[in-house]
């Protein structure tokens, strides 16, 4: 790449071929406002908000699509452009809802900022909104037309890094409309409920189903006992919707939090990641040694699931059966530990954190009732907890750390890494190591199947066994994997896929904005969160020992296979879904 | 043209006209194209099947179709009525008339009316707007449109 400078607003900045102007001003510390655009997407050039002056072209273009030349000279704020960014903004504001005070994205939108940025007081022109209807037929996507800006962030995502293309832009011009193909109201369309959608639209036309009334509800009856289980990946990115940097490990304080809104238990999946990984870990033990099917595909997250179900029925054989940890979780929550507790189940409420939306659909599978009841009530993302907490007036950041309680919180360093991609590989390989072996492995880091690359491979030596592993996050990488396994041009043992960018830490429940910087920095915090726990292995949590002294027997019993295992369901990959 | 009716033998047809401009989503223009040609409108059904035939989403498809006001997912009645709704008509009485014409006609907008005489859409400002509120019926253009003049100009057509 051949490297020059451009001049932008008269300083020299560092450029390269192949760039933008926005990347080099972006680069250069200078800033431009941009709508359409986002990081983890190619530039669309569809708003017009981050139009720049450049010498010798007549028109402003727009620099997030616009490359650099050496020797060009730029404003990014001269009064033409800040004249024409000023319409442009205006002009999406004309028929947009004034509903800034009671949005989901009030103070997170990006359209509101950007109104905020550039200082505008007024609308010249205001037309009505198009008082198109809400669409809240899905469990886990709420969209609103209305707030929509047509800016297409969120097709490019579901086509480009989620492979499902369950979206589309009808029509054109003022009739535009974004949603499922042929008006298919969400509930009822293509689509795996991994709010990717949500994390990239800049408004609030594309929210998660709350369930946060049902959840004041349970928490304020005196005759409901509440359980709160928190997913592995909230606790690195918590602090994000709470006025924290990206990174910060908030554990203690989410607990703390979680009992000063009134939860009775206050719970970790962390303890059920380490359960899954017993039971998913002696499954592939088990095909290993009795001729599989193989490779076998790990289940824990829901939005993967459902696009096996939809893309590629085919390979359900090969999923394991093991529920996902929030699942087994909510099981057990109201067998063992209704058991133990001396508490009546039906008067129990199971609360799940989850840095996802697909948990809100998974609670809901009519399969998902092994305990006789509904195992998990309601799940709350990572961004509704947040919204809980500043209701209760809860100062966050100075909360005292506290601990989780018994019997179902005590976790080790191999659950908390499932919240990033290659984290489920990584725990189920230090378990499979030492039972297969019986030695103890001597470094649990296994760094090749860590990090950001989309799809990961690695050979591990296990005893005379040489395991092929492979490792893809964001359905469009599993999307390849799987047409490799199809064609029978793979001879993995093991395979691990995570719908989301990143694994559970870039989730659709999670904290916005969401770009690969703050992944990064939430995956860092996981690491040393694993780090810095005293166990490391499932098998060696004593809590997991216990339960299953006391309550399961063995990993894959049948008390096992009842509580924390399950089928899935063939699906079609037809835009309208007949349920 | 073909009435609503999609038969056993629609999809060999359609099937057919794939084959011919080449199964791949470059041809998807033109397939539509040949598609409507043949059987005179592009249904839900007819849409997803193309789509699966060129491997690309029925977003994509629809979004093609719903672009181009040329294509239409509806049979056509014989008629085609346009009623603009542009602000200068709006303001000008084009709501009312729209109204009355969807009585008349016996169709709401984007439908085709039973009887498949008309099918009704609405323009947004066709440059005539000095003389609004506008209407057209296939090639013919009418002017300053009375809401009660309606009736009577829609019967002429057979
Ligand atoms: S989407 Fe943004 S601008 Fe629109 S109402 Fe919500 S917060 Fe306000
Ligand atoms: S939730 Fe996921 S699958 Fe569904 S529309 Fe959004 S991006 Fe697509
Ligand atoms: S729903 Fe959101 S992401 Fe999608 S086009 Fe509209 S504003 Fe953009
Ligand atoms: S941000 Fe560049 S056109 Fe939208
Ligand atoms: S608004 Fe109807 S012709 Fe211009």
């Amino acid at each position: 790449m051949s490297e020059f400078t451009i001049t932008i607003n008269n300083r020299e900045v560092p450029a390269g071929e192949g760039m933008t102007v926005l990347q080099a001003a972006q680069q250069a510390g200078i800033r431009i406002p941009t709508l359409c655009y986002h990081p983890d997407l190619p530039p669309l050039g569809a708003c017009r908000v981050c139009l720049v002056e450049i010498e010798g072209e007549r028109a402003l273009q727009p620099s997030c699509s616009f490359p650099v030349r050496p020797g060009m000279v730029v404003q990014t704020h001269s009064p033409k452009v800040r004249k024409a960014r000023r319409t442009v903004v205006e002009l999406l504001l004309s028929d947009h809802p004034s509903d800034c005070t009671v949005c989901a994205r009030n103070g997170s939108c990006e359209l509101q900022a950007l109104a905020e940025e550039l200082g505008i007081r007024e609308v010249r022109v205001r037309v009505e909104p198009r008082g198109l209807p809400v669409d809240d037929s899905s469990l886990a996507v709420v969209r609103d037309p209305d707030k929509c800006i047509l800016c297409r962030r969120c097709l490019q995502t579901c086509e480009q890094i989620q492979a499902v293309a369950g979206l589309r832009l009808k029509g054109r011009g003022y009739d535009s409309i974004v949603g499922a193909p042929f008006d298919t109201p969400l509930g009822h369309a293509l689509c795996v409920n991994c709010g990717q959608c949500i994390n990239r639209c800049p408004t609030g036309a594309l929210v998660e189903k709350t369930q946060i009334p049902e959840v004041w509800a349970a928490l304020e009856d005196p005759q409901i006992f509440t359980v709160v289980q928190t997913a592995p990946a909230v606790r690195v990115a918590l602090g994000e919707a709470l006025g924290m940097p990206p990174g910060e490990i908030v554990t203690g304080k989410m607990t703390s939090a979680l009992r000063a809104l009134g939860f009775d238990r206050v719970f970790d999946t962390d303890f059920t990641a380490d359960l899954t990984i017993m039971e998913e870990g002696h499954e592939l033990i088990h095909r290993l040694q009795h001729g599989g099917p193989l490779p076998m595909l790990t289940s824990c997250s829901p939005g993967w699931i459902k696009f096996l179900e939809h893309f590629c029925p085919q390979l359900i054989p090969n999923v394991s059966t093991c529920k996902s940890p929030q699942q087994m979780f909510g099981a057990l929550a109201k067998t063992y530990f209704a058991e133990v507790a001396g508490v009546d189940p039906a008067k129990m409420r199971v609360v799940s954190i989850m840095p996802c939306t697909a948990k809100k659909f998974e609670a809901a599978r009519p399969e998902m009732c092994a305990s006789g009841f509904r195992d998990v009530d309601y799940v709350l993302t990572t961004r509704e907890l947040a919204q809980m907490i500043k209701e209760m007036g809860i100062d966050f950041a100075n909360l005292p750390d506290s601990d989780y309680d018994d019997p179902l919180g005590e976790s080790t360093g191999a659950a908390v890494i499932f919240g990033a991609t290659g984290g489920v590989m990584e725990a189920a390989l230090r378990t499979a190591y030492e039972v297969i072996t019986g030695e103890r492995l001597e470094n649990v880091d296994i760094t090749p199947v860590r990090g950001m690359e989309g799809i990961k491979e690695a050979t591990v030596k296990i005893g005379d066994l040489e395991l092929k592993a492979a490792v893809a996050h964001g359905l469009a990488n599993a999307a390849q994997l799987l047409d490799k396994i199809v064609a029978g041009a793979a001879d993995y043992h093991f395979v691990e896929i995570m719908a989301c960018p990143g694994g559970c830490l870039g989730g659709g429940g999670q904290p916005l904005p969401t770009s690969p910087e703050i992944r990064l920095q939430r995956a860092e915090a996981i690491y040393q969160a694993d780090r810095e726990l005293p166990i490391r292995r499932s098998h060696e949590n004593p809590s997991i020992q216990e339960l299953y002294a006391r309550f399961l027997g063995e990993p894959l019993s049948e008390r096992a296979h009842h509580l924390l295992h399950t089928e899935y369901t063939p699906r079609t990959k037809q835009a309208v879904q007949v349920e | 043209m073909a009435a609503a009716c999609l038969c056993a033998e629609t999809y060999p047809k359609i099937e057919e006209i794939i084959q011919a401009k080449g199964a791949t989503p470059d041809s998807l223009i033109e397939i539509l194209h040949a598609v409507q040609e043949e059987i005179g409108y592009l249904p839900q059904p007819v849409q997803e099947f193309i789509a699966d035939r060129l491997g690309i989403s029925a977003g994509t498809v629809e979004g093609v179709v719903s672009f181009y006001s040329y294509f239409t997912t509806v049979p056509r009645g014989r008629h085609t009525i346009k009623v603009c709704q542009g602000t200068a008509c709006y303001v000008r009485g084009g709501k009312r008339v729209l109204e009355v014409v969807a009585h008349h006609a016996g169709c709401g907008v984007g439908e085709t009316s039973p009887d498949m005489k008309y099918s009704l859409e609405v323009v947004r400002c066709i440059g005539a707007c000095g003389l609004s509120p506008v209407m057209t019926v296939d090639e013919d253009v009418y002017e300053r449109v009375k809401p009660t003049k309606v009736g009577e100009l829609l019967d002429k057509y057979e």
